[in-house]
């Protein structure tokens, strides 16, 4: 279709010249101007304003919180979409409904709500903080709630491929003599492991950039629970302007270098399917 | 590989939910003892599945409308009626979020034409290029349009001189909560388009219809259900930012604060009710991403028979 459609079908020129004007003025322009603006520092500068010893405790714990909050997806991940391609039960549509929410629930009123379940009068606080649980203004609250905003990638990137799994390389394994578990770990988790590794970079690529939810179940204090993007709103407040770039351009190169194995991830899900 | 049934049926949204194909797949070929789990193994995922869902999103909503309503519906609806700023910030939401939804509308139609119709040079450039803001910290996205826009800046200063407040004002809200919500309506129309193949375009342009015409009499129909699943996205992502508005909007309260930002404020607040109103007005935004919710599982439904009714032309005109 393609040299054919080109000819055939109108609007070539204006589609591809307003996709990539507004592409520019709203994307691209703006990105650029934070790389500019952070080199207006010198490289000593640069290293100086990223890498204090405040700023790397908090590269450390939003790592740190968002690998954790992404593994832990991958286990309830597995479990949810298992039995939602699986098996039958009362309230099935509703509990896949719900695993949309965190999807499209404002990132404060997430915050807000994980705050207040888990403080110490709150409905799940008022037992756990007993035992010794803090899951709210702490580190624990942190992971919380970015399990929470990053639930439903794993979910959601294993279910299609569970759906589509032919029956017939379990048939075979069980006609061979494996055993269920057997099956399982050697016939489908291999395809499962693909689209999990997808979900999981997508939940940690999401959980590393996430502000809203954080801030408010977070007591935000230096060196303990101060995530990353909270550096750059400090420095901005400060009209620290270059400083903040300075950090948003490491910050963004993170990104950026992520989305290189979530492709990669993609096209391997792809062929594993096909 | 070519012939094959599969690719047709295959999800194209990240975040399709097909639980119609699982019921009819295992049972229709009467395999059903073969891949089924022995009864502990199912109850105790059953359970767990239940557990986790509830837990994580079904008691945390529950709780919002809990608190909201704890001191009585008097209460909850003086919280958000009584306040001047909490109305001012629903007014401001309201009206901040169709504009930016309506930009990348616009944007997302003639992208995904674009890209789905024709091939050129940095096709998958662009594609890539049109994700991008999805892997941007809201708070980044915030921070670029106040380092353009910004008193301190070289724009920002001419603006201002002219009589053009952007940043802590409106026009920054829709630029931040366009930036944030960018890919949504181009990411959903393009595989919708791709489904449809360009046949029927042909045939009303070989049939004499103008460009303007075939577009919106063949493209658009064609695409309609897929348009309006990207918008109510777009929009739901849209009424709900927080960091990049947060930064771009100075938090100016009565002038620049949206319901996720008043949110904030209130909870932050000394008053005796402030918590309480804090809740009132995330009820209020929570009740917006159910309905979002609803009309997504209705519209995904109608998509599927778009799509479908899309592959069985294709089918047929091969």
């Amino acid at each position: 279709m393609s040299a054919g459609a080109r000819r055939a079908l109108p609007g070539f020129g204006l589609g591809l010249g307003y996709t990539v004007l507004y592409l520019s003025l709203m994307v691209l322009i703006p990105l650029a101007m934070a790389v500019l603006k952070a080199a207006e520092l010198s490289w000593a500068e640069f290293w100086a304003a990223v890498w204090t010893p405040q700023a790397v405790a908090a590269y450390k714990l939003t790592f740190a919180a968002s690998l954790t909050a992404a593994a832990i997806n991958v286990v309830l991940g597995l479990v949810v979409a298992w039995t939602l391609v699986r098996y039958q039960f009362p309230g099935k549509r509703l509990v896949d409904a719900l695993v949309d929410v965190p999807f499209a629930l404002p990132t404060a009123v997430a915050g807000l709500v994980y705050a207040s379940l888990y403080m110490k009068t709150g409905w799940f606080g008022q037992f756990l903080v007993p035992l010794g649980f803090e899951g709210a203004y702490s580190r624990t609250g942190i992971v919380l709630v970015l399990v929470f905003t990053g639930f439903p990638f794993v979910v959601r990137t294993v279910q299609p491929v569970l759906e589509d799994l032919d029956a017939e390389a379990e048939e075979a394994a069980h006609i061979l003599g494996a055993s269920r578990w057997q099956t399982f770990r050697r016939v489908l988790l291999p395809t499962l492991i693909p689209p999990a590794l997808t979900g999981f970079t997508l939940a940690f690529a999401r959980a590393v950039g996430e502000y809203g939810s954080v801030i408010f179940v977070s007591s935000n204090l230096p060196f303990e629970t101060e995530i990353a993007p909270i550096l750059v709103v400090t420095r901005l407040e400060e009209f620290a302007y270059r400083e903040a770039a300075a950090i948003a351009v490491l910050l963004l190169g993170f990104s950026f270098a992520l989305l290189v194995p979530v492709n990669l991830l993609e096209r391997w899900s792809k062929r594993h399917d096909g | 590989m070519t012939g094959d049934p599969t690719p047709e049926e295959k999800p194209v949204f990240a975040a399709t939910s097909g639980s119609g194909k699982a019921s009819t797949a295992p049972g229709g070929r009467g395999e059903e003892s073969l891949r089924t789990d022995p009864w502990y193994v199912r109850y105790t995922l059953t359970g767990l599945t239940v557990l986790i869902v509830g837990g994580l999103v079904a008691v945390p909503l529950a709780s919002v409308f809990a608190q909201a309503f704890a001191r009585g519906f008097a209460a909850y609806w003086r919280y958000l009626t009584d306040d001047p700023d909490t109305r001012h910030s629903m007014f401001l939401t309201l009206a901040v979020a169709p504009v930016a939804v309506a930009l990348n509308t616009v944007f997302g139609i003639a992208a995904a034409y674009t890209i789905a119709r024709f091939r050129f040079p940095g096709r998958t450039l662009l594609t890539t290029l049109i994700d991008l803001p999805f892997s941007v910290s809201p708070v980044v996205a915030g921070l670029v349009f106040v380092l353009l826009f910004g008193l301190q800046a070289p724009l920002g200063g001419w603006l201002k001189e002219h009589g053009y407040q952007v940043i802590f004002a409106p026009p920054a809200l829709v630029l931040a909560t366009a930036f944030v919500t960018f890919p949504f309506v181009a990411r959903e129309l393009i595989p919708v388009l791709e489904a449809n193949g360009p046949e029927e375009e042909i045939a009303a342009r070989s049939l004499g219809a103008s460009g303007w015409q075939m577009f919106w009499r063949v493209t658009v129909p064609n695409i309609k259900w897929g348009l309006l699943y990207g918008v109510i996205l777009c929009n739901a992502r849209a009424m709900g930012e927080f960091g990049a508005i947060a930064v771009v909007s100075g938090k100016i309260t009565g002038r620049t604060d949206t319901m996720p930002l008043r949110v904030e404020k209130l909870f932050q607040g000394m008053k005796a009710d402030d918590t309480a109103a804090a809740f009132a007005v995330a009820s209020v935004l929570t009740l917006l991403s159910l309905v979002t919710l609803g009309l997504k599982v209705a519209v995904e439904a109608k998509l599927k028979r778009e799509q479908k009714a899309a592959a069985e032309r294709d089918g047929a005109a091969r």
